[in-house]
């Protein structure tokens, strides 16, 4: 049995001061990328894209300001305010400049920005009108998938918008061997080039651009050790000047050398995941399997006793807070999507080695403490599980989750390594999985996989169904008939399944254009070389290099469509009870409910294209009426009635989370007409097309651009989180639910899928809580589910569940004998709890 | 088809992932009816054998369903797979289970004979023969005493304590894994005399496991749902100093010991 130092190293008083330091104000804006990108491209507009790029990216490096903050034993830093980002006007601006003025104010993630750099950005967006990748995207698109784009039917803003990140590059070949020997590789490689060879002119440019940016990235970390030369010249204090001249010695060493001590690989490590993320803006860049490739260094410092285990925790909690420092400025829009300033920098431990053994070692155990010290959202930290995973690795994550923290998110091996093989990957690498973003698995350093290409909202085609195939007054679908004319349950499924294959090729169509674009005008040479096998090929990861290719863009909207049809199923076609005629009527009224001004306005635009379309002339006077109308719901008190009794027989049918097997299995069906037709599509990257099944936290924003549902849910209202049930729709407890979404077919979502489920802290109270809890984590796993995370809620949710108590339905409170809903509790004896909650006293 | 699968009870609940009452993680069956008024009960709908009607948040529900043994197992067939990673299973909780000796009874055979651990949680008020017959089936019995003053003991819960005691000798005699439970309650026995008295006798009757439970008045608004009032109203729960000072009492006194479940 392999034994594990599971002490919890005590945390440095330099974390805290460091986490201050990041969080002092509000991160802030730069222009320094976008003025230097911008100078460089002008000088360059003669040579290839590839050759561009790498230009920019070295003159960045050469010449944006660098910092060494207070404090910090590693070094690398994009922007001179903590946690500011830079702009990346290559992939799109026009938001930005639309939303200069707004970033300070907005809810969502916040930005400080000066006049000055307002100013900056202003002039030097000016250059990239129509040049973006966003530009190229639009007009690769088929007129019908934008316009499905357009109607929110999904949703690819992420790399419309953006730069795609979502990878995990060969980190451990850089701390090991240095880019000296990656720029030897690629010299190799051009030497061998034939000239005679078809693609010599792709293939030269794309190398010479890795050994221009390589060359600029060694030169970028000989900048940090100059400048903490120059610092520890000038610091009286000698502790901190012997930390400044051992980073001057480090940074002069790595990354362009082999790292020789754990401190080192550390610090190489840093400028690889610094620097990715300067080079686009893309999120989601993925550590991976931190714990197994720096584990060597830890262990022979260790060994030689040139390390002790205080301060290779304190180095590991300075590389999480560094992770924290990086941020990216997202459109109003999105910035409510992804909300949190998140970069979901996914970093993983435990779980398998190549040959199938337990893999967990000390520093899986030091990244949970080191999560635990830091407790920010960085990184989106991850534990693999899988039949052989040591029970002392598992309660210490559970201990993790009882903070309340979020994290870890657990994996499950059993299901993910044969998903992975199923899919063309070897055993080795399927064994080698890490997690991309959100819940994404892939091999490491060999794959490009488009995680997170699109959302995709299959609450959306029901209401086409219902207003065959029209949406805002326009025919954006197919046209499947009148819905009152459906005289069969197979009618209207058969109806349903030709607008989502309709829609899920609209959504291929739009996300294939938008990854032309990014091969076109953003190849990213940086990246590129840190990825199998594009330096083999000669090719850069956009324009298909890595050795896996796939494209996975996500479902959500399993629980309400699963709910819908089960409710039209059952009420219209088995019981007789409504016509699917006075089902539409009540749906297009909101079932009768009344509707905030925000749902209102939306409502009556909706009716008023509507109108528009039939002919009629739209006067102010009837858009008023029609506002008065919808806002204050003037249907009829019988109609009124009518609705209501429609939305209370709804409610009435059992719903998918109850461990109700033909609900559960009518589920399974429901989740394949997304991701078995999502199978046969190809990418031009030479892959596949795999699903996910997960929302992040777009459920709330897409929610609020689609109407009422069958499974009577109310307009602009959030759809369900993940693969879980719709919120409060669960109520016999976390067994019970784990087992409804395990009847899920988890093996065909390979490209993730999301289950969220919240707890009392009396679930996980005292050492049985923890054995109990992670007694439930395998049960669900030995059922193939295969990601699972956790909230344990805190008293401002409980206040929350007070205010919204639809929303915490299934929220059981435990005690010995006694459990109960907490929606269900008096408010003096809610208090009770909320107060019990503070004190941790269950 | 067994027979005894088809034994019918009555049930105010069945509650899914307990993780209170017994090992690991089980599935709680509460049966109606119980012989004791135990004023802090957090149950009070299980106390009546009769079907009730119980009115929580302005809505009024039906407390009390009659089911049989086999359709019972179906739900605690559910969650085996939990049962198996947590070393839980069933447990019979209520009212007083031993008020419904034979399903009860067939209950826990039935669990048994499909490999379940078993639990009841009970205040072992009934005739020793009733007891002894399901012990075969039974893997923990969490039994209460609630207080060593026979008096006191009828004043705050109805009943004398004098068959409760000697049940738990006997039942500590006959069977191994008897574990003693105590809800602490203040004004009745919130003090390190009172549990120290109850520990001293667990451990004189040979047994090792005490759990002492912190009075809470979560089930308060089920005695005005049904149409009762709620006599200790004025109680505050226990603090967490006491508690932890009752502990050591229960740990002094040579036993193994928790607060909660």
């Amino acid at each position: 049995m392999k034994k594990f130092y599971t002490e919890k190293i005590k945390k440095s008083e330099r974390i805290n001061r460091l986490v201050e330091n990041l969080y002092r104000k509000l991160p802030e804006v730069e222009a320094a990328r976008a003025v230097l990108l911008t100078q460089s491209y002008m000088e360059t507009e003669n040579e290839p894209v590839v050759t561009r790029r790498a230009k920019a990216f070295a003159h960045i490096l050469e010449n944006i300001p660098i910092i060494i903050r207070d404090e910090e034993l590693i070094v690398g830093s994009s922007t001179i305010a903590p946690r500011g980002c830079q702009t990346y006007p290559e992939f799109s601006f026009e938001w930005l400049n639309a939303e200069l003025d707004t970033l300070e104010t907005r809810v969502a993630d916040p930005f400080h920005i000066s006049e000055e750099t307002k100013k900056a950005l202003l002039e030097v967006n000016k250059y990239w009108k129509g040049k973006t990748t966003s530009d190229l995207a639009t007009s690769y698109m088929d007129p019908k998938a934008y316009q499905a784009f357009q109607h929110n039917i999904f949703t690819p803003g992420n790399y419309f918008y953006n730069g795609v990140g979502h990878v995990t590059v060969d980190y451990p070949k850089v701390i090991n061997f240095g880019y000296k020997k990656i720029l030897d590789e690629t010299r190799a490689a051009l030497l061998k080039l034939d000239m005679s060879d078809a693609e010599y002119a792709e293939k030269k440019a794309f190398l010479e651009g890795i050994i221009i940016s390589l060359n600029a990235v060694i030169g970028y970390a000989h900048r940090y050790s100059e400048l903490a030369k120059k610092m520890a010249y000038e610091c009286n204090d000698e502790q901190r000047k012997q930390e400044l001249l051992l980073i001057a010695k480090i940074t002069a060493k790595v990354p362009e050398n082999p790292a020789e001590t754990f401190q080192e690989a550390l610090q190489s490590f840093w400028f690889v995941q610094q620097l990715l993320q300067l080079e686009s803006s893309g999120h989601s860049i993925s550590p991976g399997r931190f714990d197994q490739y720096m584990y060597p260094f830890f262990a022979r410092d260790i060994e030689r006793g040139t390390l002790t285990r205080e301060y290779a925790q304190e180095l590991i909690d300075c590389i999480w807070v560094k992770l924290n420092d990086l941020n990216k400025v997202r459109d109003c829009v999105s910035a409510e999507g992804f909300a949190g300033y998140s970069l979901f920098q996914n970093l993983i431990v435990g779980g398998q080695d190549i040959h199938g053994l337990d893999a967990t070692n000390d520093l899986s155990f030091m990244c949970i403490t080191a999560t635990e010290h830091v407790f920010l959202p960085q990184p989106s930290f991850s534990i693999r599980v899988w039949n052989g995973s040591p029970h002392s690795l598992l309660i210490r994550a559970a201990e993790l989750t009882r903070t309340g923290i979020g994290f870890p998110a657990y994996y499950n091996d059993e299901v993910i390594v044969p998903q992975l093989i199923s899919r063309g990957l070897t055993p080795e690498e399927a064994r080698d999985y890490n997690i991309i973003g959100c819940v994404e698995p892939q091999t490491p350093h060999r794959t490009e996989g488009w995680h997170d290409a699109a959302f995709f909202n299959m609450c959306r085609p029901v209401e086409l169904v219902f207003s065959n195939g029209v949406d805002k007054g326009v025919q954006i679908g197919p046209t499947t008939g009148d819905v009152r004319e459906f005289d069969t349950f197979e009618k209207f499924l058969k109806a349903y399944e030709e607008q989502m294959n309709f829609f899920i090729k609209c959504l291929v169509n739009s996300i294939n254009a938008i990854d032309y674009a990014h091969k076109e005008r953003c190849p990213l040479p940086f990246e590129s070389c840190m990825v199998d096998d594009c330096i083999g090929r000669g090719k850069p990861l956009q324009a298909g290099g890595a050795v896996h290719n796939f494209t996975g863009p996500q479902g959500f909207g399993i629980a309400n469509m699963t709910d819908a049809l089960w409710a039209i199923k059952t009420l219209v076609y088995d019981e007789h009870k409504y016509s699917i005629g006075f089902y539409k009527e009540a749906i297009d009224n909101n079932y009768g409910e009344d509707m905030d001004v925000h749902q209102a306005e939306k409502l009556t635009k909706k009716i008023l294209v509507d109108l528009a379309k039939e002919g009629q002339a739209i006067t102010e006077q009837l858009a008023t009426t029609t506002y008065n109308l919808v806002a204050k719901n003037k249907c009829s008190p019988e109609k009124k009635a009518e609705y209501q009794k429609l939305k209370a027989d709804i409610e009435a049918l059992p719903k998918y989370g109850n461990d109700v097997e033909e609900i559960d299995s009518f589920a399974r069906e429901v989740t394949y007409m997304y991701t078995k037709k999502l199978d046969q599509y190809k990418n031009p990257r030479g892959g596949i097309y795999q699903a996910g099944l997960y929302p992040v936290s777009a459920n709330v924003l897409l929610g609020g651009q689609t109407g009422a549902t069958p499974d009577a849910r109310l307009a602009y209202t959030p759809i369900a989180d993940g693969v879980g049930p719709a919120a409060g729709r669960d109520t016999n407890g976390p067994t019970a639910c784990c087992n409804s979404v395990s009847h899920i077919d988890h093996f065909i979502a390979s490209n993730g899928t999301l289950f969220n489920m919240k707890f009392h802290p009396t679930a996980l109270a005292g050492v049985a809580g923890l054995e109990n809890f992670v007694a439930l984590v395998r049960g669900y796993f030995d059922k193939k589910g295969s990601h699972m995370q956790f909230n344990v809620v805190s008293r401002e949710t409980l206040r929350d569940a007070q205010a919204h108590p639809e929303k915490y339905k299934g929220l059981v409170v435990r005690v010995a004998g006694y459990s109960a809903l907490f929606t269900s509790l008096s408010r003096a004896l809610q208090n009770d709890i909320i107060s019990r909650t503070e004190q941790g006293e269950f | 088809m067994e027979e005894y699968l088809q034994t019918k009870g009555r049930i105010f609940d069945i509650q899914r992932f307990s993780v209170h009452d017994g090992p690991g993680i089980r599935t709680i069956v509460f049966l109606k009816g119980c012989y004791l008024r135990c004023k802090w009960c957090c149950n009070p709908e299980g106390q009546e054998f009769g079907i009730q009607e119980m009115t929580i948040n302005g809505k009024t529900k039906t407390v009390g369903r009659d089911i049989t043994v086999e359709e019972v197992m179906d739900i605690i067939e559910r969650d085996r797979i939990y049962y198996r990673r947590s070393q839980g299973g069933l447990t019979l909780s209520g009212g007083e289970c031993l008020g419904q000796f034979e399903f009860a009874r067939d209950l826990l055979r039935a669990a048994k004979a499909n490999g379940l651990s078993t639990a009841i949680e009970s205040t072992g008020f009934a005739p020793y023969e009733k007891i002894e017959q399901l012990i075969p089936y039974l893997d923990t019995y969490l039994m209460d005493i609630k207080h060593m003053n026979s008096q006191k003991h009828k004043e705050f819960t109805g009943q004398s304590n004098e068959l409760i005691l000697e049940n738990a000798r006997k039942i500590s005699r006959d069977f191994k894994k008897l574990i003693v439970r105590t809800p602490v309650i203040p004004t009745f026995n919130a003090t390190v005399d009172e549990i120290r008295e109850i520990a001293k006798y667990a451990k004189s009757i040979g047994v090792n496991e005490m759990h002492i439970l912190p009075y809470h008045r979560l089930g308060k608004d089920k005695y005005y749902g049904l149409g009762r009032t709620y006599s200790i109203e004025d109680i505050e729960p226990p603090s967490k100093e006491l508690m932890n000072q009752l502990l050591e009492v229960v740990k002094q006194e040579g036993l193994k010991g928790q607060i909660g479940g």
